[in-house]
């Protein structure tokens, strides 16, 4: 069984703040880490080829220091790794993202099971696995919240819904989303950290991609532009009660009164 | 290819320059300064950079759409087994707002098995023409037959923009159909605003909800935007009905799926936290498990539920399910309490539409009475044990 995780490297915090007066973005601290939701999804694929054996490889895309990520990636089990990085990717919003992964993925081989987070904490918007599933022409399944059965032919999985769990059988090749909590994800283990730490990890740039049209890639193969950025607003209809803890469950008892919830 | 050129020779401070870079995708070497893969074009580098030292450059325009081509706004009918998903309804009305605004159409698109019935509802929210694809094969939500469903329709109608509630369904099929109609897509808009020309305004919360980024999809059509359920207003039914409904075909063969649906298990049903129009929320000021009893009983007494922050969450104190924020569910109750939370901006996110906040916080300093409507400042266990007393003697009297 051939199994591809896409795991993206994001802030380690998130804690981007807008100064108020210049707009500026500031942030505090520079460190990278895994995006926690790839963890679930990268140790779904690990418990995977517990049962039926295989290789495992890792996607992503990002500047060259994501390379730490593929190495994390090796140092809790993956076999294989490649990076997807050049500057004429910069900018790319889901549309080029996707497209560029799924360009990589061609790249890389034929991959029975492909693997996603259910969504990344700096890109947040949970839709990057399932558009790699148009662009590669492979069904695909989100919300993914536990593996049933994995066979010769397909695997079946349970799709989370609101009111009710929907129980599929989804053929070979897709495209999975993994929901947290589908399996605790293992921590790295230093021996195979230093077991691994001179593997081979493939950077492949615009250039080595099937598709060498600079349009489809980064900001110029984007449909939506950023026109501008601003901090979030807050509200100036306030009251405050600074009071008493007595006087201040009084007001607030006559107050929710007033507006009938009592 | 649009691109950064930077002119070594206008920078005195290479460091200064770099640090302006919220991706750090700025590198200094030797005093050169350069542009690495990380680059975002967020052009804050050209913005707040000495002046003249980056430029962007933009080439030749791109190959203009005939925007005048793509008419009438369409709503995705959101369901499961042809029970319409809430949402709709809002971004129903959301949609007729936006169509006004450039005198367009407001669709409905609906495909199921069995649903033409349904869809009469839809005529008392303002629709326009609610398109009905009604086969077996659509019985339930799957990616292939679903997304060339939604292909077929694009093609046939040309809608200039298309709203998707961000529901399960919603947010696996809108991507697949932005893909296959090479568009682009918003996720999770929180605003959304019609210019003249036609192009939409979208509006949503970016790096965690710390900074709001406006949107648009000027050289594509369709535009794709997803919503979250209670985020925009629901519109009022309409006692009579207008607009008509348009039963669909579609090539069988286009309708095959390799996912095969094997069985449904009904959950047990849950409260969710979205539905409640009182909201007791209880944040890392509530400093003990057994404490949480307390903010229950004030949200059993209020005829509410109780909801909490990412840390409660996380500790396992309270369901994953009652945390609010953008990581967790948008909120939108009549009254909302929340009790010793501090009002991270991922928390904000996710409740600042409540009609009214109440919050009760020690430091008057917290960010959360920003939000708050009413800005409690004391001890949660001071006041809330209070409060119950005094409910509880209103009620027993
Ligand atoms: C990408 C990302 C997504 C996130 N998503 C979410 C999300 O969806 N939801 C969410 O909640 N968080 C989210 N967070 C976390 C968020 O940034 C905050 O860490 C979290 O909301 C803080 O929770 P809190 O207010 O309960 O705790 P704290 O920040 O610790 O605040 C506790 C507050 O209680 C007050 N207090 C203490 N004792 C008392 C007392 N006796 N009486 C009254 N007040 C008291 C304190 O003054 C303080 O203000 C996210 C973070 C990131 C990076
Ligand atoms: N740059 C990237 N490189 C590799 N995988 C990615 C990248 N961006 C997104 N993904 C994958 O797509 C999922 C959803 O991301 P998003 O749509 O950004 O929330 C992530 O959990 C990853 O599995």
């Amino acid at each position: 069984m051939d199994i591809l995780v896409c795991i993206k490297q994001v802030p380690a915090s998130n804690k981007v703040e807008v100064d108020p007066v210049t707009g500026v973005l500031l942030r505090n601290g520079a460190d990278s880490k895994m995006n926690p939701y790839d963890l679930y999804a990268l140790e779904t694929a690990l418990q995977i080829r517990e049962h039926t054996g295989g290789i495992i490889s890792v996607i992503s895309m990002g500047p060259p220091q994501a390379k730490a990520v593929i190495r994390e990636a090796f140092a809790m089990g993956a076999d294989k790794g490649a990076l997807l990085s050049d500057r004429r990717f910069g900018g790319a919003d889901v549309l080029a993202t996707s497209y560029t992964l799924a360009q990589g993925i061609q790249k890389m081989g034929n991959f029975d099971l492909i693997l996603c987070g259910k969504q990344t904490t700096d890109g947040d918007t949970a839709q990057v696995g399932s558009e790699v599933s148009e662009w590669l022409n492979i069904p695909s399944v989100s919300n993914v919240r536990k593996i049933t059965k994995v066979e010769k032919d397909g695997i079946t999985i349970e799709m989370d819904l609101p009111n009710e769990l929907e129980i599929a059988k989804v053929a070979y090749p897709c495209l999975l989303s993994a929901d947290k909590d589908i399996f605790q994800p293992r921590l790295p283990s230093y021996v195979k950290k230093m077991k691994t730490k001179d593997r081979e990890i493939k950077v492949y740039s615009l250039d080595d991609m099937g598709d060498k049209d600079e349009s489809h890639y980064g900001l110029n193969g984007s449909p939506t532009q950023v026109k501008r950025i601003f901090p979030p607003e807050s509200n100036d209809h306030r009251e405050v009660w600074n009071d008493d803890g007595t006087v201040i469950a009084d007001k607030l008892f006559h107050m929710i009164s007033e507006l009938k919830f009592i | 290819m649009p691109k950064l050129v930077i002119h070594q020779e206008k920078i005195n401070d290479p460091k200064a320059l770099t640090e302006i870079c919220p991706f750090e995708a700025m590198e200094e070497k030797d005093g050169k300064v350069s542009i690495n893969a990380a680059c975002k074009m967020c052009r804050l580098c050209v913005k707040k950079g000495p002046a003249g030292a980056v430029e962007y450059v933009e080439d030749e325009k791109k190959e203009t759409i005939d925007k005048s081509q793509w008419q009438g706004i369409t709503v995705y009918v959101d369901h499961v087994d042809g029970e319409i998903h809430p949402v709709t309804y809002e971004l129903i009305g959301k949609a007729r707002e936006l169509a006004s605004k450039i005198k367009h159409p407001v669709y409905a698109l609906f495909m199921g098995s069995q649903i033409e019935k349904k869809a009469e509802e839809l005529l008392h929210y303002g629709v326009d023409k609610v398109f009905v694809y009604d086969y077996p094969q659509l019985d339930r939500f799957k990616i292939e037959p679903y997304t060339a469903v939604f292909e077929d329709f694009i093609k046939k109608q040309q809608p200039t923009a298309i709203l998707t509630g961000a529901t399960t369904v919603g947010r696996q099929l809108a991507p697949r159909v932005a893909a296959r109609m090479r568009t682009g897509l918003t996720a999770d808009c929180t605003i959304l605003e019609m210019d003249e020309n036609t192009d939409l305004s979208q509006i949503r919360p970016a790096f965690g909800g710390n900074i709001m980024a406006h949107i648009l999809t000027p050289n594509n059509r369709p535009q794709m935007a997803t919503v979250r359920y209670k985020v925009m207003n629901a519109p009022d039914r309409m006692e009579t009905t207008h607009g008509k409904i348009i039963p669909c075909a579609i090539d069988e063969e286009k309708l095959k799926s390799n996912v095969d649906v094997l069985d449904i298990v009904m959950k047990e049903q849950e409260q969710f936290i979205e539905s409640a129009d009182v909201l007791v929320v209880a944040g890392r000021g509530v400093k003990k498990e057994e404490d949480l009893s307390m903010i229950q009983e004030l949200a059993d007494l209020l005829g509410g539920q109780i909801a909490c922050t990412r840390p409660l969450a996380e500790a396992g104190w309270v369901d994953a399910k009652c945390q609010v924020g953008l990581s967790g569910r948008t909120v939108r109750p009549k009254l909302i309490i929340t009790c010793g939370v501090s009002g991270a901006i991922q928390f904000i996110a996710g409740m600042n539409n409540s009609d009214c906040i109440v919050s009760i916080n020690t430091d008057e300093k917290a960010a959360i009475f920003k939000t708050a409507h009413y800005c409690l400042v004391g001890d949660l266990y001071d006041i809330i044990p209070k409060l119950i007393e005094k409910i509880k003697a209103a009620k027993g009297a």
